[in-house]
């Protein structure tokens, strides 16, 4: 017997999982990927002192970046928060604090909390501002500094595809941070474009298990937002 | 005459090997791929979580799960595969990356590269350089050789934020090719009509005899 793990909306997915100065993950890259259905409703929350990890924060107007206009985000864990005025806005007044992690290091801080690895030594960043207040080793003659894991109190995810009990797909490129964000967050929390029941996905062809998954819901998509339309000459 | 922006990157995509797995950076290190020729097979890697990355998509071909790093809209190849940011870094970190093609505000004469922030002005974040000057097996830089005000960019030491130490092996601008050396900075090409005391004047690392 699967214990369930669907809900109807946003709304109800999100049940009792709000509290305020709580730390949430969320996937996506730019605005590819985003759990857009899930951030509207923690807007509409009214839940703030946030801390959110995240590679970005949207853009204007769009995803994360709503949230800044609530002003319910404090703090953001990031390795790229440019298109995004309201983003300089706040931070350059001091309403919002910033932590830089280099990309690659932020995902692995965030798998390795998933993991149950405490901290991890990489090359990244070694010598530079990164680096300050951090410890660090030689390990065959190369300098490594000491990153620690990250965990939050949620993960908002989006998939492309979820069956009932929770194991998912990913769709191109729209991958991206999901995967080690789900594994991080204590709750995750999974919108999706098509629901489906066990059985209908292949077993070969999930790339996250269930296990890491708390709820899962059919999200409402008008249109996939982009951030840049580049084009060739036709 | 010095090189163009287009010559810059027509002379870089020599440095693209057949067999290689390349990672582009945003700007002209994109529009490298424009110019790698026909006989040579690279692969490029996209930090968002692609490899094999093919051209931009026509009207009809875009696909808002089909990004790139610069989040613009890309398309795929028949070769091409996707995975998550976490397996994407592990490739980049983990030395599977041939060539990491990037841009800079300044290098120094020992590698040392700054190109993600600058003091004062909005800090957008250095989001995949770190991981990819600490990991990839060669760096190629593409800049100008000064800035717009005319201070050279080749330094003795970066005065900016670094994005890594000692981790670029060549710089390529439009006054010539560049490798870095452990005795400096050695001129390895000239551009056309470019001399040695240009050169000498516009970069204030120390370059090799």
């Amino acid at each position: 017997m699967l214990s369930n793990k669907t809900y109807k909306n946003a709304n109800e997915a999100l049940h009792g999982i709000l509290f305020n100065g709580m730390t949430i993950l969320s996937g996506g890259f730019g605005i590819c990927g985003i759990a857009e259905n899930l951030t509207e409703e923690i807007k509409n929350s009214k839940v703030n002192n946030l801390t959110v990890v995240s590679n970005n924060c949207g853009i204007d107007g769009f995803g994360l970046g709503t949230l800044l206009q609530t002003h319910q985000i404090k703090k953001m864990i990031s390795s790229y928060v440019g298109e995004n005025k309201l983003f300089e806005e706040q931070y350059l007044n001091g309403e919002l604090e910033l932590e830089f992690s280099p990309q690659g290091t932020l995902a692995e801080r965030c798998r390795a909390g998933g993991a149950g690895i405490p901290a991890f030594y990489t090359k990244t960043g070694v010598g530079t501002i990164i680096a300050e207040g951090k410890e660090t080793k030689f390990i065959d003659g190369i300098e490594y500094l000491l990153e620690k894991a990250i965990k939050g109190d949620l993960a908002i995810i989006k998939a492309w595809k979820a069956d009932e009990s929770g194991n998912l797909i990913f769709r191109k490129a729209a991958r991206n941070f999901n995967p080690p964000m789900a594994k991080a967050g204590k709750i995750c929390i999974v919108e999706v474009e098509e629901l489906v029941k066990a059985g209908e996905l292949d077993p070969d062809h999930i790339h996250l298990p269930g296990i890491y998954v708390d709820r899962i819901f059919q999200g409402k998509y008008i249109e996939k937002k982009i951030e840049f339309i580049t084009l060739r000459e036709e | 005459m010095a090189w163009t922006r287009e010559d810059i990157c027509k002379v870089a995509a020599l440095e693209l090997k057949d067999g290689y797995y390349c990672n582009l950076g945003i700007g002209m290190p994109t529009k490298v791929a424009n110019y790698i020729p026909d006989n040579v097979n690279v692969t490029l890697q996209s930090e968002n979580g692609m490899l094999a990355m093919g051209p931009f998509p026509t009207k009809n071909e875009v696909d808002a799960d089909i990004i790139n790093a610069g989040k613009q809209t890309i398309t795929e190849l028949p070769e091409t595969s996707y995975f998550d940011s976490s397996e994407s870094f592990a490739m980049i970190r983990g030395g599977h990356i041939d060539l990491s093609i990037l841009g800079a505000l300044q290098v120094s004469e020992k590698g040392d590269l700054a190109n993600w922030m600058v003091p004062g002005k909005m800090v957008k974040g250095m989001g995949g350089a770190m991981d990819l000057v600490a990991g990839v097996k060669k760096v190629l830089i593409l800049m100008e050789h000064t800035t717009k005000d005319g201070h050279p960019k080749l330094l003795k030491e970066c005065t900016l934020p670094l994005t890594g130490k000692a981790v670029v092996n060549k710089i390529i601008t439009e006054l010539g090719v560049f490798e870095i050396s452990t005795d400096g900075i050695k001129i390895s090409q000239i551009a056309p009509d470019v001399t040695l005391d240009e050169i000498k004047s516009k970069t204030s690392g120390r370059i090799k005899d």
